[in-house]
């Protein structure tokens, strides 16, 4: 056995044996694969004359989990903030191509209804300095949603369903800054739930957090599963094993490689997939 | 960690404990640093303290006859030698306030265009120029009040209020061009540097990411910026509106020029009034006898205790609101 091939089942032994058993279920050919959700054709990206994302495909499924992974600087975070259009807050940077939400093109939506279709949530946790509910029915409030007795139900879903409710449902009107770092991500996620979003991008949601919270984060992103489509860029290959249906790897701007998880895991079709995941570089 | 782990215990060459002062080592040099900012310390410290001591003493024959009627009396004639501190209390916190409910508004406004909306370089460029006003000095503006503001009140401003707000007992009476609009109308000129240029600071202080989640929610442009982006800054903002009062309390020169000279209590903004401050510039020089003198000195008392009030409850206000905004409580 060569080295490449021992470093390559060392990464699938942390494929999700459920997930694995999923994907497996379905008939190699003709399967019938959920409906695609966001379907991007020749997606070029610029901030100003340097070009970070070229041509890139890609077919995301609904309700399903697909991750983006690759070394830094690919530009995979920039192909989630092209999804939402978050990328539009940076002057000078312009996206090309073909990126439909449903059948609709993303660039003839406005912004407010895009976002509240497609929710983000970041890096870093980024509560608003307000109360622990304040900054859940944010997004509820902006859209007109609900008040009373309605929001404070909307609310309460929204913490059960980033399983923090338990944990913060006698000190709601607590400043959110007053939580640890994990609980923080978990309340930007249930801030995100709370206006219904049809998909959640994630971009890195763990990487300032400890494994205890992001094994929560995980096991909540199963959760959250059914009822939304969830993108999630991450720079751990072990995360991106475990949670997601799908996986998508950049490299230099590009989509090299996109595909089911156990796929890329198991069988890459390209060297620098491979090259990748067997930790050859990146 | 590897001593620990053997057992074996090294001994860190360290300063020689107790050995007294090792001029020119590291601790002789703490310690020589430490004296100098004390003693810088203590002296600011020192400044204010005498100068409560001086106004205290210097106000003792004021003090012994008015007592604590000094701050209610309403007359003020140094021919009887009867003295009392009301009208420029009055004028000096109606004026402030006049000028705060102007400059807060209209700075707040400016200082959110120039951090949120406003291009990167136009807004350095203005700010700039609005720095450049907190630099003209007093007397400067009190001279712009007095061929610009005053002439405008009586003319334009003054009749315009009277017209549409007439019915209000603040807008009543006869419109000299002096008084306490014009005065509340220059304090607000030379306040709103302030306040623009540190609630700017603040508001670009603010982290991008907060930015980035109220847009991302769906929320407009306006929306992130009004329910996301001031709020954060709320503590740095109301900073900067008390420091403005501040300067708009003690403010005595461009005062003193447009607010009429008339120690009086008048419901209407048109009506001449005086503030402590300038009625201690003007008549300090001219004050006969001691009592009047003294008088004065008082008055510089009452300004100080009201802007050691004022200081004191603005500081609780921030620190309440900067711990709402931590969630310590």
């Amino acid at each position: 056995m060569s080295a490449t091939d021992a470093a390559r089942l060392d990464v699938t032994q942390n494929l999700n044996p459920e997930k694995a058993q999923e994907t497996a279920a379905v008939p190699e050919a003709g399967r019938n694969q959920p409906a695609v959700k966001i379907k991007a054709r020749n997606v070029d990206f610029f901030y100003g004359p340097k070009q970070v994302l070229q041509g890139i495909s890609a077919d995301i499924r609904e309700r399903r989990i697909t991750a983006l992974i690759g070394p830094s600087g690919c530009g995979k975070t920039t192909f989630l903030r092209t999804i939402n259009r978050m990328y539009e807050t940076v002057k000078n940077a312009r996206a090309d191509g073909e990126l439909l939400l449903d059948s609709e093109s993303i660039f003839d939506l406005a912004l407010p209804h895009l976002r509240r279709r497609v929710g983000m949530v970041f890096q870093k946790p980024n509560p608003f300095p307000k109360s622990i509910f304040d900054n859940v029915a944010y997004g509820p409030r902006v859209h007109g949603l609900a008040n009373g007795a309605r929001l404070a139900e909307l609310v309460e879903q929204s913490l059960r369903g980033a399983a923090l409710w338990e944990e913060v449902k006698d000190s709601l009107h607590k400043s959110a800054f007053s939580l640890s770092g994990g609980q923080q991500q978990r309340l930007s996620i249930a801030r995100a739930l709370a206006i219904d979003p049809e998909v959640l991008l994630l971009d890195e949601p763990c990487s300032a957090l400890d494994p205890i919270s992001t094994a929560k984060i995980e096991e909540l992103l199963f959760a959250i599963e059914n009822r939304c489509t969830l993108v999630i860029v991450t720079h751990n290959m072990a995360q991106a094993a475990r949670v997601a249906d799908y996986t998508g790897f950049f490299l230099t701007g590009k989509l090299v490689e996109f595909n089911d998880t156990k796929t890329i895991f198991t069988n890459p079709s390209r060297k620098e997939t491979e090259d990748y995941i067997t930790g050859r570089f990146g | 960690m590897a001593t620990s782990n053997t057992g074996v215990e090294v001994r860190l060459p360290s300063a020689p404990r107790g050995r007294g002062l090792r001029l020119g080592g590291t601790r002789g040099v703490d310690l020589i640093a430490k004296m100098l900012t004390l003693v810088a310390a203590v002296s600011v410290l020192l400044v204010t303290v005498w100068l409560v001591i001086e106004l205290w003493e210097q106000s003792e024959l004021s003090r012994h006859a008015f007592g604590f009627r000094f701050l209610l009396d309403r007359a003020w004639d140094p021919v009887f030698g009867h003295f009392g501190a009301m009208p420029f209390v009055y004028g000096t916190l109606v004026t402030s306030a006049v000028a705060m409910l102007i400059a807060i508004p209209l700075g707040v406004g400016a200082a959110i265009f120039l951090a949120e909306l406003a291009p990167r370089g136009l807004s350095d460029t203005l700010t700039f120029l609005i720095e450049l006003l907190a630099a003209v000095p007093s007397v400067v503006l009190g001279l712009v009040g007095i061929f610009v503001v005053v002439p405008w009140v009586r003319t334009s401003f003054g009749p315009f209020l009277k017209d549409i707000f007439g019915f209000l007992p603040l807008f009543q009476g006869p419109i000299y061009g002096v008084g306490f609009l014009t005065a509340g109308l220059v304090l607000a000129i030379m306040v709103l540097p302030f306040i623009v240029s540190i609630s700017r600071e603040v508001l670009l202080s603010v982290p991008n990411d907060l930015r980035e989640g109220a847009l991302a929610l769906g929320s407009t442009h306006w929306e992130s910026t009004w329910k996301v982006v001031v709020p954060t800054a709320g503590t740095g903002i109301l900073g900067s509106i008390f420091l403005g009062l501040a300067r708009a309390l003690g403010e005595t020169m461009a005062v003193s020029m447009v607010i009429g000279g008339t120690p009086q209590i008048a419901a209407s903004l048109f009506a001449p009034g005086y503030s402590i401050a300038s009625v201690i510039a003007d008549q300090f020089a001219e004050a006969t006898g001691d009592l009047f003198r003294q008088s004065l000195v008082e008055l510089g008392l009452v300004l100080f205790g009201i802007t050691v009030l004022l200081h004191a409850v603005a500081r609780l206000l921030v620190n309440t609101t900067a711990r709402k905004a931590k969630g310590a409580a």
